[in-house]
């Protein structure tokens, strides 16, 4: 059963078309890796599923919900979704704590005991239950990411959006941030997540899609994404012998 | 320059019941403190509205707070008070008309229209500042704010606007002791606020100098007051591990 659903997506800013006809799914338990040069539309296309970016043209479906539906009951939908931005978007002046309870509480209305009891539950599997008292700005890019993983998940999400979770990070925290994911993709985590860290494609990734001028090149299983190199279209071929090189 | 100077002057009966010039001061002081708090408490709320209109999508609130902001900013600040003190009134229903003009204490009406005035002309300036605090904040905070599941109205109260009144402290100060210096005009429609109260000490003692002189060691004092109450309250908030505060 596809978890996301996208269909025939098209986008524009103004004259400019940023997504073109995007088609694909995300099955329940899935991992699809989104990759590109930058400026392809992956980042745009990964925030059209919760609706961070609206689109003109197409339908997505998350969980069988139509997003671009008026009707559809935006904060609610988006609540079931986690998402990781490349910035960690901690919010910088509540301390770690009230990060990973202040949506829990206000959007979900559990109390603040059983907030804080899943909260403290994430915090502790990322690894960082010793700096619950601290700020964001106190920690280090990669545990501020982690704790962005941790903040996403204490909301029980169907599934999980990664927009260039290791981007921003300085090289030596990169694996500490993809040894969370790879360990949520191990335990089933249904995970869309633009990257260009190959290694984590080729380890844990289910698919690859592979866009390029907003649209949707390649669309296919990890193993034969990377089995057959020169199957692949020119483009995508070029961008792997680029990123692929050392 | 041949001038006697009489420090003891406000210590002397004013020649009106037992008080002393110095009562007049204080009542000066009491009438400046109240228009200004009041009006700054309104112009805050009022601002901050208005600022948060001037950020929303779509285009007819942003439009609305963007033209108050025109209006307000550049007309004077003693052309609109006498626009709220002679004209305005007029242009209010009968009854309220003759409450306001006839029925009501000189004093209070008074007061009414330079409050009124102070915190419409203030809201226009505290509206660009939250506006600007709000602009300055990465645009991923909203994104985020947003992804968690926040309302718009959400996204503002627990994310955007704790962030951006830290952002803008300085500037709100700056805003709020000028509420206190512009509150001066008063004295223009009678309003026996300051600075009215030390022409009148001038007029009856003819002691100017020292009048003027008390006048304005009252308001450095007062505005070196709040603003040092307001440096503590930006410590206070100060956000650990960020713009400078303690790690």
């Amino acid at each position: 059963m596809s978890m996301i659903a996208i269909k025939n997506v098209s986008k524009w800013y103004g004259d400019f078309q940023v997504l073109t006809d995007c088609t694909t799914d995300v099955k329940k338990g899935e991992v699809v890796v989104v990759c590109g040069p930058s400026g392809s539309g992956k980042s745009t296309l990964i925030k059209t599923v919760n609706a961070l970016e609206p689109f003109q043209k197409g339908e997505i479906f998350v969980d069988g919900v139509s997003v671009g539906d008026p009707k559809t009951d935006l904060p609610k939908l988006r609540a079931r979704i986690g998402m990781v931005f490349q910035n960690f978007e901690l919010f910088p002046h509540l301390s770690i704590t009230e990060n990973l309870t202040i949506a829990q509480q206000r959007v979900l209305g559990r109390s603040q005991d059983e907030a804080m009891q899943k909260g403290m539950h994430y915090l502790d599997r990322v690894g960082l239950k010793a700096q619950a008292g601290k700020f964001p700005g106190q920690l280090s890019g990669g545990q501020q990411q982690r704790v962005a993983i941790a903040r996403a998940l204490a909301m029980d999400p169907i599934a999980m959006l990664f927009d260039e979770p290791t981007s921003a990070l300085d090289p030596e925290m990169v694996n500490e941030v993809l040894d969370v994911m790879v360990e949520l993709a191990h335990e089933g985590m249904t995970m869309m997540c633009v990257t260009h860290e190959m290694g984590f494609a080729r380890k844990v990734a289910d698919r690859v899609i592979f866009m390029d001028r907003g649209a949707i090149v390649e669309d296919c299983e990890k193993e034969e994404f990377f089995g057959d190199i020169d199957a692949r279209s020119e483009r995508a071929r070029h961008f792997l012998s680029k990123i692929l090189q050392h | 320059m041949n001038y006697n100077w009489d420090w003891n002057i406000f210590f002397k009966s004013t020649g009106i019941g037992s008080e002393i010039y110095l009562d007049w001061f204080i009542s000066g002081l009491g009438w400046t403190i109240a228009v200004a708090l009041v009006a700054w408490i309104a112009a805050l709320a009022i601002g901050s509205v208005l600022g948060v209109m001037r950020t929303l999508p779509g285009k007819v609130l942003p439009a609305i707070a963007t033209a108050y902001v025109e209006l307000f900013r550049n007309v004077p600040l003693l052309v609109q008070l006498f626009m709220w003190y002679f004209v305005v009134p007029d242009y209010l229903p009968e009854a309220t008309q003759i409450w306001f003009k006839q029925e009501l204490n000189p004093a209070t009406s008074a007061y009414i229209s330079v409050v009124v005035c102070l915190a419409l002309f203030t809201a226009a300036r505290v509206c660009e500042q939250v506006r600007t605090g709000i602009q300055a904040l990465p645009r991923g905070q909203s994104a985020a704010a947003l992804a968690v599941g926040f309302s718009i109205g959400q996204t503002y109260r627990y994310v955007l606007l704790p962030q951006a009144f830290r952002v803008i402290i300085p500037p709100l100060t700056s805003e709020f002791l000028n509420i206190f210096k512009n509150s001066s005009v008063a004295s223009l429609i009678g309003l026996m606020e300051l600075l009215a109260q030390t022409k009148q000490t001038a007029e009856f003692s003819a002691n100017i100098f020292e009048a003027f002189t008390l006048a304005t060691v009252i308001y450095f004092v007062l505005n070196m007051s709040l603003m040092t109450l307001m440096n503590l309250i930006e410590k206070k908030v100060r956000i650990p591990g960020m713009m400078g505060g303690a790690k």
